[in-house]
């Protein structure tokens, strides 16, 4: 690193500068440190460094029971934590061998979709706010607010929801739930064309966006890029399609892709989902079946308050179930499923107790991280902003 | 004597509007971004936060004013200095009004009368990217290094379509003096004013000067300086205290006196889009027809709790307002004062409100974009309408 100093009586009339961009910057949304070697504005070199956000949660699984992991799951990816709470019960659910109501399938996917727009609004609103559109911010924030307000609802809490439980739900519909989703979801599409409004045919937006952060398909697969930023190159790869989770099967939608592979075209991709999310979300409420929301596993879900109130094994249950656990057979798992940010695949081994053996996570931001130095070198500072807001990751995915 | 007591009293007047526009403007701003991105803006301090420049300026003042280490003392001390005595300047030659008469003294509505105004106000406001320049370099950081070398760069993007669209109208008006440049444009309909007077090709100098004015102002979409993404805050990363303040009145003075310039060479000073006797009555018409809405806003459905008591305040206010400039229609010495200051506040007022109403629109051109911008498109533009303009004298006077 000598020969990147800044020029000084030292190292004579170098042209290179080394510009330590984060920990705290505005737009490395969260704690991401790039280290840039420039030329001017030129970028030669990026060298991201990550691990600021460090919390030690896979670590953290192998103390806690099976059932305990889920509220952890929250705090990985906290723009997506549906997501995540919907991947690890996948996965324990494929060790247990639980079959799962479609009720509580249905509610899985309605809330996934949820969730992905939550996500892609924040994404839209930091995206724009980074390239200097602001008011875009408030406005995607007015529909994540009412999202919220939706988890809220449904598990009393706003982020970290931790709703999709192993084996189910954490609680059945709150009254008028569907109403009021179906009643924000009926509007939604319009406010999307509102966005668009502001941004698709903006000259300084195109300006700034297209041609801008281009990978090449190739490289990305083999940097491990997933999601969104791999559908804009032409590639048309969704686990949802692929390796259908929860039922998705049933539902009727598309994967928008594009082929340019730039910021550009990963907007117009995301912009498209949250179209297709909504469509998705329509047929849940309407294909919505009765039924119970946990699957019937005496051993592994908690029993209804009303049962443990007049049956004696059902109290029984709930004390063991709470004090030691329920046992998960020995094996592995892998279940991937198609967060907001692309592949997001838990790896669980058991020994056969009450106590995971190893979690691992494959997160999508990670992945996605590592195809940032292709993208933004040879570019300027500005580009580089462009293209950290069209990745779309967050620190806490990134880090673990 | 007289002339000096007279100039003094201008000074203090001038002054102290303008200072008030600067705090208030910020309000303003605030005000105005909010509503465009569904907030409120400043609320707590004072009714609908009306005393918050206040309590910001008190902020400001009472701050630490840190230098950092192995700064260049001299020019970083330097700096906010040039860049906000610059910024205040230039209004000097800006005339608010017609001459008048006032207890027998006879005067300019304007600080200085200069007969070349026009090439005063260019060579400050090039003189003023200094100011940025230097701040960015003497702080030793290297965001603000690269803020000050954009705004360097900026600079010579945009001053050249600038001073030819300015070049533009003085073919047509054939003087480089503020006051005549103004006075010529009077007397009639808003057609004599220039930016409407040789359509289009003054009406696109006009918006060129816009243009460029916004990049001269370092706003969005050119606020490429001070780009918060991505150098954290430009040049005056490493300011605090006063220092800060003095970047910061400076940008908004810088606004206010693009703005007065515009207004004076475009769209006609202080003269009202339409004759005399009918154009007094809509100061009038205006302030009473704010206050009906804010009296029954206030009186019938109040959002908010205070909102019972302010807007009624404010509607009685802005009723005798109206009253005041109903008033001064029948006594000529308060209106030869008041209407062409009304006319020019509210040109300029509407300019100001088109700066901060972009601000909430449009993304930030990238570095290199705006050089190609002004170079490819802007300056064939201006340079194509000087001379079409030019040619058009010539063949027809």
């Amino acid at each position: 690193m000598e020969e990147t100093l800044i020029a000084s009586p030292e190292t004579g009339s170098t042209r290179k500068m080394t510009l330590n961009m984060g920990p705290q910057h505005p737009s490395t949304h969260g704690v991401l440190r790039i280290v840039l070697e420039l030329d001017g504005e030129t970028i030669l070199t990026a060298a991201p460094d990550i691990g600021y956000l460090h919390t030690g949660i896979e670590k953290e699984f192998e103390a806690k029971f099976y059932a305990q992991g889920t509220p952890l799951t929250d705090r990985v990816d906290y723009l997506a934590n549906l997501s995540n709470n919907l991947c690890y019960a996948l996965t324990v659910e494929r060790l247990l061998g639980l079959e799962i109501p479609a009720r509580a399938n249905y509610t899985r996917v309605l809330m996934a979709e949820l969730t992905r727009l939550n996500s892609h609004l924040v994404w839209l609103g930091t995206h724009a706010l980074d390239i200097g559109a602001m008011s875009m911010f408030f406005y995607c924030m007015r529909e994540r607010e009412d999202i919220l307000r939706i988890f809220e609802m449904f598990s009393g809490q706003r982020m970290m929801t931790s709703y999709i439980r192993i084996g189910g739900l954490a609680l059945d519909h709150p009254r008028g739930g569907l109403d009021t989703i179906r009643k924000f979801i009926d509007a939604f599409p319009s406010k999307v064309d509102e966005y668009e409004n502001l941004l698709d045919q903006n000259p300084i937006w195109k300006n700034r966006t297209q041609g801008v952060g281009y990978i090449p398909l190739d490289d990305m697969l083999d940097l491990g890029v997933t999601g969104p930023m791999i559908r804009a190159a032409g590639l048309a790869w969704d686990i949802r399609k692929s390796e259908p989770y929860s039922g998705y099967e049933l539902f009727d939608f598309d994967i928008p892709t594009r082929q340019e592979g730039d910021v550009y075209a990963r907007y117009q991709v995301r912009m498209d989902e949250m179209r297709q999310s909504a469509r998705i979300i329509t047929q849940a409420l309407d294909g919505m079946p009765e039924g119970p929301f946990k699957a019937e596993a005496p051993k592994v879900m908690l029993p209804d308050r009303e049962k443990m109130k007049t049956q004696m094994e059902a109290l029984i249950y709930h004390f063991k179930i709470v004090t030691e656990g329920f046992a998960v057979p020995k094996g592995e798992a892998y279940v991937a499923v198609e967060s907001p940010r692309g592949e997001l695949a838990y790896y669980i081994v058991s020994d056969g107790g009450s106590k995971p053996y190893r979690v691992h996570m494959r997160t999508p931001s990670f992945g996605n991280l590592q195809a940032l130095p292709a993208m933004v070198e040879g570019g300027l500072i500005a580009d580089s902003i462009a293209g950290l807001g069209s990745m779309d990751f967050v620190l806490g995915d990134v880090d673990r | 004597m007289d002339y000096f007591l007279v100039s003094l009293i201008k000074i203090v007047v001038v002054f102290g509007a303008f200072m008030t526009t600067l705090a208030y403007l910020q309000w303003v701003e605030r005000k105005v971004l909010a509503h465009i991105q569904l907030r409120l803006g400043p609320q707590r301090v004072g009714p609908h936060g009306l005393l918050q420049p206040l309590a910001d300026v008190i902020k400001l003042a009472t701050k630490e004013g840190v230098i950092p280490a192995n700064v260049n003392t001299f020019f970083y001390i330097l700096a906010p200095f040039i860049a906000v005595s610059l910024a205040l300047i230039s209004i000097a030659v800006i005339p608010f009004g017609p001459a008048i008469e006032l207890f027998g003294v006879r005067t300019n509505l304007e600080l200085t009368s200069l007969n070349i105004g026009v090439l005063l106000i260019l060579a400050i406001s090039s003189v003023g990217v200094y100011g940025i320049a230097l701040g960015g370099w003497a702080s030793n950081n290297k965001y603000s290094l690269m803020g000050g070398l954009r705004s360097s760069a900026q600079m010579i993007s945009y001053e050249l379509p600038m001073a030819i669209a300015l070049a533009t109208p003085l073919l047509v008006l054939n003087t480089l003096d503020l006051r005549q440049i103004a006075e010529r444009q009077g007397g009639g309909w808003f057609w004599n004013w220039t930016a409407f007077s040789a359509p289009p090709l003054l009406f696109i100098a006009f918006v060129v000067f816009l243009i460029s004015a916004f990049a001269e102002t370092n706003r969005v979409p050119f606020d490429l300086p001070e780009a918060e993404n991505e150098l954290v805050a430009g040049f005056h990363t490493e300011y605090s205290s006063l220092a800060f303040a003095g970047f910061f009145m400076a940008e908004y003075a810088n606004m206010v006196t693009i703005t007065c310039v515009a207004t004076t060479i475009f769209l006609g000073g202080w003269h009202p889009p339409f004759p005399a006797p009918y154009s007094n009555y809509v100061p009038t018409a205006l302030f009473w027809f704010f206050g009906a809405i804010l009296l029954f806003h206030g009186l019938t459905q109040p959002a908010r709790r205070w909102d019972r008591f302010t807007f009624p305040i404010f509607g009685v206010l802005s009723l005798g307002l109206g009253a005041i400039f109903l008033g001064a229609t029948f006594f000529p010495v308060v209106g030869q004062i008041l209407f062409p200051v009304f006319w020019f506040v509210a040109k300029v007022g509407l300019l100001l409100f088109i700066f901060i109403w972009v601000r909430g629109t449009l993304p930030r051109f990238r570095y290199d974009q705006l050089m190609r911008f002004t170079w490819t498109f802007l300056f064939p533009v201006a340079l194509g309408c000087l001379l079409l303009t030019g040619l058009k004298v010539a063949l027809f006077g």
